[in-house]
């Protein structure tokens, strides 16, 4: 690339659109040079530059949110208002994991900045991944994301419980690529037949492929590709037939990953999915649509019916996320037929977000060291501890049942609201049984928290509990829980922008 | 719109904004006397709204101190309606004297933790008071939900025998009616096309042009099992008399005396008017197992209860089956019965649920075989007892002989063989009632009593236990004698007199 090139690109300010990526990735390599740079002594502040980083950067981002929506890089990416709602989730579930992270590695004997650094990376890639037009560029950003997250879940490197998951997501992750990238590459050769009417050799991109497709909307290779770039993405959201890696990943993992995984990994897959389904694949909707309902339908049973007898908290939030999943699902399937599952795809996941990362908070306390084994017996007599752990917990697993006044209610309320307008009352029948089922275990967990007798209080949970969340972590915890219930009840703002998209 | 003056507003609010500050760390001292607040505002509001109701100024469907509250999903008609017609002002007042009471006894109850069961019980009243005065069907959802939750965690920390089972089955069971009813409102919310949950936009859309004959069938057969649930319909009933037996007194009082109702005020206010061919069509089959099975069947098992608690929480689910009797006679007057009987039951149970807590602190037994002769020892605790078990039964000059008697005559019309089926509960209820009276407090004391009177001699009713239970007396006796002070704006807002009419008298 000569200095043309770049002045050219300069001028039409590319760059410029995606500056939070570069200044994550600025941030990222900064903490590597103050690694080498700094005396020892000072290391255990580099999180927090970590940290402090991310805050400036999301308060950028928000004061600029509103910026010129258009392609950049010849149509790689497309800057668009989701685009930047998801930028904001990505930054925050970043901050929150750093958090988290700060709490947990010390833990552990293992090097701390990379993991700061891996996940800032990690971070921007997903920025990436959902603002993609383009399959070279969705690959290479998803395999960005997900070479980070191979390193990251086996951070723990001395537990075998970590070293298998890391083996275990290295082995999935890998299948899912290979699947993705072959319905690529088929969508891609059928695409450039000449045999075909409409045939292109855009097929890379995703407007090309869409063209292609409205030409020719019953073409078998293309049914295969789609239906294999289906499931690799279906690898990342965790939805039912791929969802085996889940429980033993997540309780492998260390949790700050854990709830990376969870949240911002899954969110990404969906928003690929999302867009994928509404820009390119619509032309199949004869396929899609019924392969995702039924992808709908056994994620919310499998996930649910698992978790009933999951005694491991990390398994539990694990496969309780296989059918949030499942829910979510529901929208992105009702998508063809009521425009406003987007928005209700968003607001699920903000929820989903602020729910989740609440419960794995609590979870990092009180896991302390024995990072993997997690059950749910440690959680008995947690509010005569610590009433403000078990209060949170409390909420976050109330927004998660979809419990008013949480957000999560509002939530699932959107999410059915829209599949009945679509008309899938089968699946919302199975949602109903999906929601009694996990207000089962999830009850079961805010019971041994609160109901236990005082003899059933483990002294290593006593002990930690009493330690508490402390103060940065803490503030972060109860904004994540009021968050909640204001969302829960609150819109402003916020519920008019979702409801008009 | 006068935010600070808005009553209903504030009835919500109060409670709340005690419970917050609970929650934000108020000294033990400090929340009592704030709890007292929290639960005497929304009574003195429903008293206040009561008195000028029928002087108010009404709108569409009798709907008056109507206030509406933005919270930012408008597009979707989702939005904090506040107002009160006839049907719902009864249940509100319900809701804060019922309220006000189980507050009182809590605050004196001694119980462990007393901060978080005070704090719990506020919200629950916030959430009470929020359901009967919504008119926005997300918001009355919303509000039952929120008083819903501490009912649980009520039952699975302070609550009694089996608490945790007992605790986990309720949730179970109620989660599944909620959702149930949730997705019938989903429907008919979607199938009106009116895009709004506003119950009054609601009713005009379908006024003007109803739901097609099977969706309204459909729709009202969901919101019937989904609603039935939560208010113990036949054969869903296993979690009531379990949970109420478990449960601590308060949130006895306020469960079954007051929140049960949601389902069937949803019923009255919801369903019937919105959805007149599919209550048709479901009336036969609703009245035969509330005939059947909730009268009669748990009539008889109410009969062979020996535990007081287990009893009343039995009786609590028989007579729930009188209100779906008049629900499926689908007149006027079967309905205005219903909503007299719902009030009347919810003050009677209150009371029934809070003197039996307060025999069990003398005699340290619900098992009634284990009573006996406690009237000499506590004369008003007796007395007051058995004005409870007459109003219950349903003797004329209190509040439930208003209830029963239109249904039966609303009934009579319907059908003949039911008639006499509730008759028969009727009798039923009778005999229960008056044996346990007599059981716990006549006849000779059994030697299980004497035993625990000698090392804690039993003493008459306290005057913080008295006072709660005279609120409760009063409301049934003061409806008992002059029922037209809800029946008329009852009958107004079921016969949809038109608003102009109204307002000029």
């Amino acid at each position: 690339m000569d200095f043309s090139t770049l002045r050219s690109l300069a001028a039409g300010n590319a760059w410029g659109s995606v500056w939070p990526e570069l200044s994550l990735g600025c941030l990222a390599l900064f903490l590597l040079v103050l690694e080498t740079g700094l005396p020892r002594s000072m290391h255990a502040r580099i999180p927090v530059v970590s940290i402090a980083g991310q805050l400036g950067i999301l308060g950028v981002l928000l004061l600029n949110f509103d910026t010129p929506y258009r392609a950049t890089f010849n149509g790689l990416l497309m800057l668009s208002p989701q685009g930047q709602l998801m930028r904001v989730f990505f930054l925050i579930s970043s901050i929150l994991v750093s958090l988290l992270a700060r709490r947990s590695l010390p833990w552990q004997r293992v090097p701390r900045v990379e993991f700061h650094h891996i996940v800032l990376v990690v971070a921007a890639a997903m920025m990436l991944l959902v603002e993609s037009r383009n399959f070279v560029m969705l690959f290479v950003a998803l395999e960005t994301v997900t070479v980070g997250l191979y390193i990251l879940v086996s951070y723990y490197r001395s537990n075998p419980k970590t070293l298998e998951a890391g083996l275990k997501y290295l082995v999935m992750g890998a299948l899912s690529s290979a699947l993705l990238l072959f319905g690529i590459v088929l969508l891609y050769g059928v695409a450039g037949s000449p045999a075909l009417s409409g045939r292109t050799l855009e097929a890379m991109q995703y407007g090309g492929l869409r063209g292609f497709l409205e030409a020719n909307p019953d073409n078998f290779l293309a049914a295969a590709g789609i239906v294999l770039v289906l499931s690799g993405v279906a690898f990342k959201i965790g939805a039912f037939p791929f969802q085996i890696w889940i429980p033993d990943v997540y309780q492998g993992a260390p949790t700050p990953v854990t709830a990376f995984l969870a949240v911002a990994s899954k969110a990404a897959g969906f928003i690929v999915l999302l867009v994928l389904v509404t820009e390119v694949f619509a032309p199949y909707d004869w396929l899609v649509g019924p392969v995702l309902t039924l992808m709908a339908a056994a994620t919310i049973l499998f996930g649910n019916l698992a978790a009933l007898k999951q005694n491991n908290v990390k398994r539990l939030i694990g496969l309780s996320g296989v059918s949030h999943a499942g829910f979510i699902l529901l929208a992105v399937v009702s998508v063809s037929r009521e425009p406003m599952a987007v928005g209700a795809v968003y607001f699920y996941l903000y929820a989903y977000l602020i729910a989740s990362f609440a419960v794995f908070g609590v979870m990092t306390v009180l896991a302390g060291p024995d990072d993997s084994e997690q059950e749910l017996g440690d959680y008995a007599g947690l509010a005569r501890e610590s009433p403000f752990l078990a209060g949170v917990l409390a909420c976050g697993l109330g927004s998660l049942a979809g419990i008013p006044p949480f957000a999560g209610f509002m939530a699932k309320l959107l999410v059915f609201v829209i599949a009945f307008k679509a008309g899938h009352f089968g699946l919302l029948g199975v949602a109903v049984a999906g929601v009694v089922v996990s207000v089962y275990y999830y009850f079961g967990w805010i019971r041994t928290a609160y109901f236990s007798d005082e003899a059933a209080i483990s002294p290593k949970t006593a002990e930690r509990a009493r330690a508490g969340a402390g103060l940065t972590l803490g503030i972060a915890l109860a904004a994540l829980t009021l968050g909640s219930i204001v969302l829960g009840f609150y819109q402003g703002p916020l519920g008019n922008w979702l409801a008009g998209h | 719109m006068n935010v600070p003056l808005d009553p209903l507003l504030i009835s919500v609010a109060a409670p709340l904004a005690v419970a917050v500050a609970i929650a934000l760390g108020l000294p033990k001292r400090w929340a009592v006397k704030l709890a007292y607040a929290g639960f005497a505002v929304p009574a003195l509001v429903a008293i206040d709204v009561w008195w000028r109701f029928a002087s108010a100024a009404k709108e569409v469907h009798g709907y008056a101190f109507l206030t509406n509250y933005s919270t930012g999903l408008d597009r979707l008609g989702i939005g904090l309606k506040l107002g009160l017609n006839g049907i719902s002002l009864p249940l509100f007042v319900l809701a804060g004297l019922v309220g006000f009471a189980a507050g009182l006894y809590a605050i004196q109850s001694k119980a462990e933790r007393m901060k978080t069961y005070l704090l719990l019980l506020l919200v629950m009243q916030a959430g009470l008071m929020g359901t009967f005065a919504s008119v926005n069907v997300f918001f009355f959802y919303f509000f039952h939900e929120l008083a819903l939750i501490p009912t649980f965690i009520m039952v699975g920390i302070w609550g009694g025998r089996d608490r945790s089972y007992a605790a986990m089955m309720m949730t179970v069971y109620l989660t599944l009616g909620a959702m149930l009813s949730l997705v019938g409102l989903i429907a008919i919310y979607v199938k009106t096309g009116a895009t709004s949950f506003d119950l009054m936009i609601l009713r005009d859309a379908l006024a003007s042009r109803p739901l097609g004959e099977v969706t309204q069938t459909h729709i009202f057969g969901l919101l019937l099992f989904g609603f039935g649930i939560l208010v113990s319909l036949w054969p869903f009933h296993s979690w009531a008399p379990l949970g109420y037996g478990a449960a601590p007194s308060s949130a006895a009082m306020l469960h079954a005396g007051v929140l049960k109702k949601f389902g069937l005020y949803g019923l009255l206010q919801i369903a019937l008017p919105l959805l007149p061919f599919g209550a048709a069509q479901w009336s036969h089959s609703l009245a035969v197992v509330a005939g059947v099975g909730n009268v009669l069947a748990i009539g008889l098992v109410t009969m062979a209860q020996r535990d007081l608690k287990q009893m009343v929480g039995y009786s609590s689910v028989m007579h729930m089956g009188y209100a779906f009797l008049g629900i499926a006679a689908g007149s006027v007057l079967g309905a205005g019965g219903v909503v007299m009987l719902m009030v009347a039951h919810g003050f009677s149970v209150a009371l029934l649920f809070l003197l039996s807590t307060t025999i069990y602190h003398r005699t340290h037994t619900f098992e009634m075989d284990q009573m006996g002769g406690l009237a000499q020892k506590a004369p008003v605790l007796a007395g007051l007892f058995v004005a409870a078990t007459f109003a219950s039964i349903g003797l004329p000059g209190f509040a439930n002989f208003w209830g029963e008697l239109p249904i039966f005559f609303a009934l009579w019309n319907f059908s003949h063989g039911l008639t006499l089926v509730a008759l028969t509960g009727t009798v039923v209820s009778a005999v229960y009632g008056l044996r346990a009276a007599a059981r716990v407090f006549f006849g000779p004391e059994s030697e299980a009593f004497a035993r625990v009177a000698a090392v804690d001699p039993p003493a008459d009713i306290a005057w913080s236990e008295r006072l709660p239970a005279f609120v409760l007396v009063a409301a049934l006796l003061f409806i008992g004698f002059w029922p037209k002070s809800f029946s008329d704006g009852i009958n107004r807002a079921l016969m949809g007199e038109p608003a102009a009419v109204v307002a000029s008298r």
